[in-house]
């Protein structure tokens, strides 16, 4: 058995610069050469340049006193403000609930597109009948749904992942839905000539064929929860990221919007990294 | 079931299938077939840009019986209905009117008792050449007995070296000998191929026709190949049906112009001056001018027509 070559590289984060740097000099000499770009920690070290570069002018900016504390506190401070907020146990909470919120609407949401765009995307009654209601609701801006949820559902857990699921849905429930209906017909009726028909045939040919459309999916799905997810949080919650932020607005507390937002940042990052890594996996298996 | 594996099984010869006696039950794999074509005719409906008329019919009285065993070849010009009425033979299309029966009980729906064998090789890209070779094993096939065939199949198309591969990183000719494989590992009664070795080059597609010389020889069941190359007709057909429009009919669709027997056993001399005349008569019926009087005076067949 003759494996495919993998298409990507093993991770070298690990790896230190000098230690890339002194294999690829020995690799020259006898392995064909691989671009530099290729190489783990070169992408590594690539991504970072700009965050540092983009640290080192806040820092000098608040160092110079280009701008006033108020308007633009110091990285140190942003840094204290998390440390006393860690020491009080509200920062590790918010980042925990928001972090939960995410991923349940997420989930939810994300079965539920799977789910819909399956069905539309492989059923042209299905199609007929649902398509033009779903895009109907995809065009109601996000904000639009919070007060009707509130009244709905009160200002509680389930108004918050009910706007995220919603947020998550229509990415997921689009692509699916569209690369269902794109799979190669020539596959499918090879398939069915080779005696392959409903479950069979849709989890040996269509489900394959559309698992990296719907993977990508998912990682917008996953883009939109967080977005949903402070639209909620800014409007009616008691803990969370998007509390923190609307809390440290009224309070003045410009440091502690600072830590929110990069903390939304990391947050955001890690996750969508997490199914990236998914999605590389899967392209190797099936695409 | 693991016919290909014994030496002795059949005879290379065809015709040892046609006295009916060849006959199996349904039971047996690799038993070959009867095919029975009546009164074939196939009209698309109108579609929306064409307008609200009827479109002509594309075929139309196509009657034949292909026996158990022969490899008959449907030759026509592009677009003549050749791969519609395959894809009527398979279940995969249904006749206006008319029918079509194999071993005596008529088609509906994609029959279990055809494989076919795409122009294109339509592997999954997804799954490993075993994998989708794998895919044409009859439902209900055991694991173990599943996967010897498999291999065998492999073996026999000569991909076992690039068993483990992806359709993508294969070639055109070798994705085209997995997708032959997939077709036979269903154990057909019937093969339906259209145009297998189109998309191939010359050279693959002269290998290619051997290799079904070679798998037709240790398992004979019936096939029915599509094809637009007369020579590829000539070289692996015992009988070649020509589709298209008779001169002096004015009525729309196709059938059968010509039918002839080719002589001689297989495989055949590629140079044979025999099957050059026949080639010659075939892409006449196909409207292709022969040129045969290039040379200054009209060449005349000099070789007698077959039976002679």
């Amino acid at each position: 058995m003759t494996e495919t070559v993998p298409r990507t590289l093993p991770p070298t984060s690990a790896r230190t610069v000098t230690d890339a740097t002194a294999t690829a000099s020995a690799r020259t000499a006898h392995s064909p050469r691989r671009s530099l770009t290729s190489r783990g920690s070169v992408t590594l070290i690539g991504g970072a340049i700009l965050p540092v570069l983009i640290l080192a002018a806040w820092q000098l900016t608040t160092a110079l006193g280009v701008f006033t504390i108020a308007q633009l506190p110091s990285p140190a401070m942003v840094w204290q403000a998390g440390l006393d907020l860690f020491a009080s146990g509200l920062l590790g909470q918010y980042a925990a609930i928001s972090t939960q919120r995410v991923l349940i609407g997420f989930a939810v949401g994300a079965a539920l597109g799977i789910a819909l765009g399956a069905l539309v995307g492989l059923s042209r009654t299905a199609d007929i009948m649902f398509a033009p209601t779903l895009g109907a609701i995809r065009a109601v801006p996000s904000l639009a749904w919070v007060p009707l949820l509130i009244l709905w559902l009160k200002i509680g857990e389930e108004s918050k992942l009910t706007l995220i699921a919603i947020g998550a849905f229509f990415p997921v429930y689009t692509t699916v839905s569209a690369a269902l209906r794109h799979v190669d017909r020539q596959l499918v009726e090879a398939g069915r000539a080779f005696g392959l028909r409903g479950v069979r045939l849709f989890a040996s040919v269509q489900l394959p064929a559309v698992i990296p459309a719907v993977i990508s999916g998912l990682r917008l799905a996953l883009a939109q929860a967080w977005l949903f997810l402070v639209a909620a949080e800014l409007i009616a919650s008691s803990m969370g990221l998007g509390f923190l932020l609307i809390d440290s607005q009224n309070n003045g507390r410009i440091d502690r919007i600072l830590l929110a937002i990069i903390l939304l940042a990391i947050l955001g990052k890690l996750t969508d990294a997490a199914v990236g890594l998914f999605e590389r996996w899967a392209n190797r298996k099936w695409a | 079931m693991p016919h290909l594996a014994e030496p002795h099984g059949t005879s290379a010869d065809p015709a040892s299938g046609r006295g009916g006696a060849a006959r199996t039950t349904t039971t047996t794999g690799n038993s070959a077939f009867t095919v029975e074509f009546e009164a074939i005719g196939r009209t698309f409906a109108p579609t929306a840009t064409r307008g609200p008329t009827a479109s002509p019919p594309v075929l139309r009285d196509v009657s034949l019986t292909v026996r158990p065993g022969e490899v008959l070849a449907i030759l026509g010009t592009s677009g003549c209905g050749k791969s519609t009425l395959l894809r009527i033979a398979g279940g995969l299309d249904s006749p206006t009117t008319g029918q079509v029966s194999i071993d005596g009980s008529p088609v509906a729906g994609i029959d279990p008792r055809c494989a076919v064998g795409f122009q294109e090789p339509r592997l999954l890209p997804w799954r490993t050449v075993t994998e989708n070779v794998a895919l044409g094993l009859p439902r209900g096939t055991p694991r173990a007995a599943g996967r010897a065939r498999v291999a065998e199949l492999i073996e026999l198309v000569g991909l076992s070296t690039f068993a483990g591969h992806r359709p993508q990183a294969i070639s055109g000719g070798m994705a085209q000998r997995a997708s032959l494989a997939r077709a036979l590992a269903r154990n057909p009664g019937v093969l339906l191929l259209d145009e297998p070795f189109g998309a191939l080059d010359a050279l693959t597609r002269l290998k290619m026709q051997d290799l079904l010389l070679d798998v037709h020889a240790q398992a004979p069941t019936t096939v029915l190949l599509v094809t637009h190359d007369v020579d590829e007709a000539l070289q692996l057909a015992d009988r070649i049906i020509l589709l298209g429009r008779p001169d002096n009919d004015t009525r729309d669709g196709a059938t059968i112009v010509q039918e002839l027997t080719v002589p001689g056993a297989r495989p055949r001399d590629r140079g044979s001056a025999e099957l050059a005349e026949l080639r010659g008569r075939l892409l006449a019926g196909l409207g292709i001018d022969r040129h045969g009087e290039a040379r200054g005076l009209a060449a005349t067949s000099t070789i007698p027509a077959f039976p002679y």
